[in-house]
């Protein structure tokens, strides 16, 4: 097994009366995709949202257990440090849209009030552009609205925004369901690309990408893991029947 | 026969008895477009009225008095001296303090409202207690500023070294920042609720905090339509009257000083249309259609505004 990187232990999640997620014990690897996965309202959003603390914004829900990002237990970081550390992209593009492209990669920089030179900012956008593919499509309209983008590129240019603020793991929340086959395939190859900078940790209903791209797969069903251990081994040799039932399209 | 099957109702070509036809044709739902294009059109037809008739009787002070006359400076009716344009600045200055005072609480009071998550009993009774200032009579809010308003005024004139009148230009600027409070908070707090929380979790994600989500992202976003929001609200406030009128002093003449007293064009129709006639009447009748024609364009503008902030959100 990899360096383990966040330790996820005895997670229980409430939504004021419901129980949504049920003693959670996850080891995710460093430098690694990890796919979460499992039917819709499983609690594989939840879950991701636990990790940045971002359930936090949702009044009445109450989190049992603990997370640890490298051995440090995450309510012991000021939740807009841990964000910092732990970034996040969402299911449907969104970039500012009253921001030019430039300003939407940096604009970590620019809401948290941190003052940089410009060459700083000139080097931070340029690297987080290129490393997701999309320097040369933009770099003649860097000040153009970022909303002017098409979906794909939109994306790609949320997942830069997210790398600027130099994370030790970015979260992905179905980065793809809204996008076309094409700019989907363009986003996996670019987080296979990524993951020896960056931890990624994905959530995904689509059986296929996780097959696609991940190195470990987590399967969540009903708030409870069931299975979770190295694509290769879950997707072939399945131990839990549930888990089987699901890769082999049974319900979904 | 073809006119038949078009109203019919379960849509299956039944034909209709003419008596049968013409009952349908009063039936409710198809009445009702045409009462509905009835009233739209009673609407624009009104102000059309108001235009004309506002229109007609300042023409005719036009032809009496010339219409420059009203551009001077004096007024004094007796000696057939009509100038207005010490009412027409008081107007704009009186709104435009009002407008300043109201801002900075607009704003606090909508981005409280907008983005205050836990909805408790004390966030009810805020919000209703809001809506309610505007449900405050105007006359009321001139009463209340003339008892308890004005002594403070006083003080703060004495203290200054001002003679204490108590009333005048800012006197009727706070009560009127009061006044129009409400009603921009309530375009701007709808303005702010739609933009959309995924924008707004994409800056949490980054580190932000809900202040600098606020002022990073929300506020830039609903901008267009909260200065809608003020501009309307400065149509309401150039043409307040009655409380504007019981505190402003109703003094005809350019005010020297914040303190001075003063009368605004609405405040000076009111005082004066009761004993009017001849040019006189024309002049108050030619200043309110300059009062009407400003507050329509301002009105008009803010729409379009609030519209298209609406469309981008």
């Amino acid at each position: 097994m990899d360096n383990v990187i966040l330790k996820i232990r005895n997670l229980n999640f409430y939504y004021q009366n419901h129980k949504v997620l049920h003693s959670i014990n996850l080891d995710i690897p460093e430098n690694n995709i990890t796919a979460i996965m499992g039917p819709s309202g499983c609690g594989k959003s939840t879950l991701l949202r636990t990790i940045n603390r971002m359930h936090e914004l949702t009044h009445g829900t109450t989190v049992e257990g603990e997370i640890l990002l490298k051995n440090l237990n995450i309510m012991d970081i000021p939740a807009e440090e841990l964000r910092t550390r732990i970034g996040m992209v969402f299911q449907k593009p969104n970039p500012f849209p009253h921001m030019s492209i430039y300003d939407n990669v940096i604009a970590g920089y620019i809401l948290r009030g941190i003052k940089l030179h410009k060459n700083q900012k000139d080097e931070i956008v340029e690297n987080a552009l290129k490393s997701v593919g999309l320097w040369e499509e933009v770099k003649d309209k860097l000040f153009k609205r970022g909303t002017f983008l098409s979906g794909g590129q939109q994306q790609r240019l949320c997942i830069a925004r997210a790398l600027a603020m130099k994370p030790d793991i970015i979260l992905l929340d179905e980065p793809t369901s809204s996008l076309d086959p094409l700019a989907t395939s363009v986003i996996e190859e670019l987080l296979v690309k990524l993951k020896k900078d960056v931890t990624i940790l994905v959530v995904t209903h689509n059986i296929a990408q996780a097959s696609r791209i991940s190195d470990y797969v987590a399967f969540l069903y009903l708030g409870e893991l069931l299975e979770f251990g190295l694509s290769e081994k879950v997707f072939t040799t399945p131990k839990n029947a549930k888990t089987e039932e699901f890769l082999s399209g049974k319900f979904g | 026969m073809e006119k038949v099957k078009k109203i019919s109702v379960t849509g299956e070509g039944d034909i209709l008895s003419p008596f049968n036809y013409i009952k349908r044709i009063f039936e409710f739902r198809n009445v009702l477009p045409f009462l509905a294009n009835l009233s739209g059109a009673l609407v624009a037809l009104i102000i059309l009225g108001f235009l004309l008739t506002l229109g007609a009787k300042s023409l005719e002070f036009a032809k009496n008095a010339g219409v420059a006359n009203i551009l001077r400076t004096t007024w004094n009716p007796i000696a057939e001296e009509f100038g207005g344009l010490p009412f027409i600045a008081t107007t704009v200055l009186v709104s435009i303090i009002a407008l300043g005072i109201s801002v900075p609480f607009t704003l606090s009071v909508s981005i409280f409202i907008a983005e205050w998550k836990r909805k408790n009993m004390f966030f009810d009774v805020f919000n209703t207690a809001l809506d309610l200032l505007s449900a405050i009579p105007s006359v009321v809010y001139g009463f209340w500023a003339l008892f308890v308003l004005t002594p403070f005024i006083r003080i703060l004139q004495l203290k200054l070294g001002y003679p204490p009148y108590g009333v005048g230009v800012l006197t009727a600027a706070l009560v009127l920042a009061i006044m129009i409070i409400p009603f921009s908070v309530g375009i701007s707090r709808e303005v702010l609720k739609l933009v959309s929380s995924d924008i707004k979790e994409a800056g949490f994600s980054l580190g932000a905090t809900e202040f600098e989500v606020t002022r990073v992202v929300t506020l830039p976003l609903a901008k267009q339509g909260i200065i809608a929001g003020f501009i309307l609200a400065l149509g309401r406030a150039l043409g307040e009257t009655m409380a504007v009128t019981m505190v402003i002093g109703n003094f005809n003449a350019f005010p020297k000083n914040l303190f001075s007293p003063s009368n605004t064009i609405a405040s000076l129709i009111a005082n004066q249309f009761n004993e009017a006639w001849g040019n006189h009447q024309s002049a108050l009748i030619l200043l309110g259609f300059l009062l009407f024609l400003i507050t329509l364009i301002i009105n008009l503008l803010g729409g379009v505004i609030l519209r298209g902030a609406k469309h981008e959100l």
